[in-house]
C-alpha cells in the first residue's frame, strides 16, 4: 500500500466534486460555449435557418448597429440610476430599521414584502399606477396642481424609462435595506460609544464608522444588483415592451427580439456573447476591488 | 483635572430592572477609585452614567463645578477604556489614537507630538501603522489605553480593562497601570469584579452590591474592617469564615470555645461571627481559648495549605484555616486558635458590622 491518507482524501474529494462540476459544465459552460460557436455563423431566415460560417461578421455588424448601441445605453442608464437610487434609499431604510423601536421585527418583515412579490405582478401594478387616464400618480399630481392634464408616462420617450426605474427601485430597495441592515448590526455598538466620547457628532460617526465598516456590504449589494439590473427583462417587457420607440429597450429585450422574433440566431448569439463579456468584466473588476479592500482593511475581530 | 462628584444617582430601566438604586460619592484629583462588586451589580451602568452614554433616572454627575448630567458624552471631556477596547477596526493604531484629538480640531503638529509621547511611553512605536486586527490582546489593550491617555481628559474611566488578558499578562499590565495612573493628577474610576485588581490599584474602593454602595474605604480598611457581611464575604480569598453563633453573657459559643464579643451595650441572642482563614492559626501554649476540630479536607495552594476543619462540639460546623507550610500538624485532630484582634461580628438581621473598639 503506497497511497497515503492524503491521496485517499484527495481522491474522495474529487469524487464528491464530480456531480457538481458536471452540472456546472452542463448548465453554464455548455451554453456559453455554444453561444460563442453560434456567434461565428450566420443562421437566419436569409440562410433558410442553416448555419453558414461567417467569421466575425456578426461582430462587425454589431459595431454599426445603432439599435444595439441604443439598447446598451438604455441598459447602462437603467442599471446605474436604479442601483444608485436603491443603495441610497436602502441605506436610509436600513439605518431607520437599525434603531430600536416598538414592533421592529414586524416592520422588518413587512419591509421585505415587495421583494417577495412576483415581478410580473409588480410590473402590471405599476403600469396602472402610471396609466395616463386612471393612474393614481397622475391623480396625485393633478390634485397637488403640479400638472394641468394627465401625462402619458409610459408613452412618453422621456418618461418611460423613469417609470421602469421607479418600479424596479420599489421592488428591490427592501432587499438592499435588509442586506445593509445585517451589515449595520454587525458593527459593535461600543465603537459608536467610544467615538461619541472622542467627541464625534452623529454625522461624524456615520462618515467615519458606519460608512467605512459598511463598505463591503454596500459593494456586495451593488455588485449583485448591477448584475441583475443589467439583465433586466420581465419588468420592462410587461410595462413597456421596450417602447415607446425603443426608449426603454434593454439589451436582453433586443436579444429576445433578435432570436425569437427575427429568428436571427447567429447575430443573437453574438449579442449574448458581448453582453456576457461586458458583465463578466464588470463583475471581475468589482470582485477584485472588494478583495483588495478586504486585504487593505485586514479587519480582525477586536477580541 | 477636576474632581468628580456623583449625587444620588439612580438608574431605573424598568420597575424590576434597577441596576443602580442610590449612589453618591466623590473622586478627588489624582484619586484612583475602584468600583468593585459581583457581575450585574451596576458597575458598568455607573460608569456609563458618568460618561454620559446613559442618562440617570435621578441624580447628578458633576465634574469640578460643572453639572454635566445633561451634557452629551463628547462635551464632558471624559476618556474611557472599554472592556472590549472598542478600537476602530478600519483605522490604524495612529488613527485610533488620534481620533479624539482630530475630532476636537487640534493642530496636527500637536497631535503628532502628543501621540509621540504616549506611544513612546507605552512602547507602541512600531505598531503605529497596523490595524487592530493585526495586534495581540495585550497590544490592543495598550492602544485603548493610549487613546484615553492622549486626550488628557478631566476624568478617566476604565471598565474591566484587564479582563480579556491572560493571567500572566494581566499581572504585568496591572503593575503598569498602577505606575501610569500614579503619575496622573486626574481622577480615575476603575471598574472590576476582581478584588486583587481593586486592592492593588486603588486609593479607595467602593464596594457595590444590589445597586447600593456597601462600603467606601481604602483597600486596607475594606479588608481589615468590612462594613457588613456582604463586604466581608466578597473581599478576601479564600473567603472569610462566616458562622451563625449563639451568644451568652458577652460570649459567642463556637463548639467548646467561648469567643468574647466586643464590649457593646446590648448582647444579641445570636450573631454572625467572621474570621479570615489566613488569621486562623495553630494553637500556642499561651492561648487560653482552644478550638478542637477534625481535619476533613486539605487543599494545597502552594504557598500555604487550606484546611477545612469540622469543629468539635457542633453539628458539623466547618471552619477553613489557611496555614503556612511550616506550621505542621499531625493526624486528623487539630487544635486551632482564633486571635481576638482578627474577629469580625455582624448583626444577624441587617448584616451590618457590630460596633467594636478598634479605630
Ligand atoms: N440597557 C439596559 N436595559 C435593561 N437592563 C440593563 C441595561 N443595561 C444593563 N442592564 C441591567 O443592569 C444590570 C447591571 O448591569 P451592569 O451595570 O452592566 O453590571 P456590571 O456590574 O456587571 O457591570 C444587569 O442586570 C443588566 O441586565
Ligand atoms: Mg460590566
Amino acid at each position: 500500500m503506497n497511497t497515503t491518507l492524503r491521496d485517499q482524501e484527495r481522491r474522495t474529494g474529487w469524487w464528491l466534486l464530480t456531480p457538481a462540476l458536471l452540472l456546472l459544465l452542463l448548465v453554464y459552460a455548455y451554453p456559453i460555449a455554444r453561444s460563442f460557436g453560434l456567434s461565428l455563423v450566420t443562421q437566419n431566415l436569409g440562410t433558410e435557418l442553416q448555419p453558414v460560417f461567417a467569421g466575425l461578421d456578426n461582430y462587425s455588424r454589431m459595431a454599426l448597429d445603432g439599435r444595439f448601441w441604443q439598447t446598451i445605453g438604455n441598459t447602462v442608464f437603467f442599471t446605474v440610476v436604479s442601483v444608485i437610487l436603491e443603495l441610497l434609499l436602502g441605506l436610509g431604510i436600513a439605518l431607520v430599521l437599525n434603531q430600536a423601536f416598538p414592533s421592529r421585527g414586524a416592520v422588518r418583515t413587512i419591509a421585505l414584502l415587495p421583494w417577495a412579490l412576483p415581478t410580473a405582478l409588480i410590473a402590471t401594478t405599476w403600469t396602472w399606477i402610471f396609466n395616463d387616464q386612471f393612474g393614481v400618480w397622475n391623480d396625485i399630481l393633478l390634485r397637488l396642481g403640479l400638472i394641468q392634464t394627465g401625462v402619458n408616462w409610459l408613452g412618453d420617450p422621456n418618461w418611460a424609462m423613469w417609470t421602469v426605474i421607479a418600479a424596479d427601485v420599489w421592488k428591490t430597495t427592501p432587499f438592499i435595506a435588509i442586506l445593509l441592515l445585517a451589515g449595520l448590526q454587525s458593527i459593535p455598538p461600543d465603537l459608536y460609544e467610544a467615538h461619541a466620547l472622542d467627541g464625534a457628532t452623529r454625522w461624524q460617526s456615520f462618515y467615519r464608522i458606519t460608512l467605512p465598516l459598511l463598505l463591503p456590504q454596500i459593494l456586495i449589494a451593488g455588485l449583485f444588483r448591477f448584475a441583475q439590473a443589467f439583465g433586466v427583462f420581465d419588468l420592462v417587457q410587461v410595462m413597456t415592451g421596450g417602447g415607446p420607440g425603443g426608449a426603454t429597450e434593454t439589451v436582453s429585450l433586443y436579444i429576445y427580439a433578435t432570436i425569437m422574433r427575427y429568428l436571427d440566431f447567429g447575430y443573437g448569439a453574438a449579442l449574448v456573447v458581448v453582453t456576457f463579456v461586458i458583465l463578466s468584466l464588470a463583475v471581475a473588476l468589482a470582485t477584485w476591488g472588494l478583495a483588495r479592500l478586504r486585504a487593505v482593511r485586514a479587519i480582525g475581530e477586536p477580541r | 483635572m477636576a474632581k468628580l462628584e456623583l449625587r444620588n444617582l439612580n438608574k431605573t430601566y424598568t420597575p424590576r430592572v434597577v441596576p443602580l438604586k442610590e449612589l453618591s460619592l466623590n473622586v478627588e484629583n489624582g484619586e484612583f477609585l475602584t468600583l468593585l462588586g459581583p457581575s450585574g451589580c451596576g458597575k458598568s451602568t455607573t460608569l456609563r452614567l458618568i460618561a454620559g452614554l446613559e442618562q440617570p433616572t435621578r441624580g447628578e454627575v458633576r465634574i469640578g463645578d460643572r453639572n454635566v448630567t445633561h451634557q452629551p458624552p463628547g462635551q464632558r471631556n471624559i476618556a474611557m477604556v472599554f472592556q472590549s477596547y472598542a478600537l476602530y477596526p478600519h483605522m490604524t493604531v495612529y488613527e485610533n489614537i488620534a481620533s479624539g484629538l482630530k475630532l476636537r480640531r487640534m493642530a496636527s503638529a500637536e497631535i503628532q507630538q502628543r501621540i509621540g509621547e504616549v506611544s513612546q511611553f507605552l512602547g507602541l512605536g512600531e505598531l503605529m501603522q497596523r490595524k487592530p486586527g493585526q495586534l495581540s490582546g495585550g497590544q490592543r489593550q495598550r492602544v485603548a489605553l493610549a487613546r484615553a491617555l492622549v486626550r488628557r481628559p478631566d476624568v478617566f474611566l476604565l471598565d474591566e480593562p484587564l479582563s480579556n488578558l491572560d493571567a500572566l499578562l494581566r499581572e504585568q499590565v496591572r503593575a503598569e497601570l498602577k505606575q501610569i495612573f500614579a503619575a496622573q493628577p486626574t481622577p480615575v474610576v476603575y471598574v472590576t469584579h476582581d478584588q486583587t485588581e481593586a486592592m492593588t490599584l486603588s486609593t479607595r474602593v467602593a464596594v457595590l452590591n444590589d445597586g447600593f454602595l456597601q462600603q467606601l474605604d481604602s483597600p486596607k480598611r475594606i479588608y481589615v474592617r468590612p462594613a457588613n457581611r456582604f463586604v466581608a464575604s466578597f473581599i478576601g480569598s479564600p473567603q472569610m469564615n462566616l458562622l451563625h453563633l449563639k451568644c451568652e453573657g458577652g460570649f459567642a459559643q463556637l463548639g467548646r470555645c467561648k469567643l468574647p464579643l466586643p464590649s457593646q451595650v446590648t448582647v444579641p441572642p445570636e450573631v454572625i461571627f467572621g474570621i479570615r482563614p489566613e488569621h486562623v492559626r495553630l494553637v500556642r501554649p499561651e492561648d487560653q481559648q482552644v478550638l478542637q476540630g477534625r481535619v476533613v479536607l486539605v487543599e494545597n495552594l502552594g504557598m500555604s495549605d487550606l484546611l477545612t476543619v469540622q469543629v468539635e462540639g457542633t453539628q458539623g460546623t466547618l471552619l477553613r484555616a489557611l496555614l503556612p507550610p511550616d506550621q505542621s500538624w499531625s493526624g486528623k485532630q487539630i487544635s486551632l486558635a482564633l486571635p481576638p484582634e482578627a474577629l469580625h461580628w455582624f448583626d444577624v438581621q441587617t448584616g451590618d458590622r457590630l460596633p467594636d473598639a478598634l479605630p
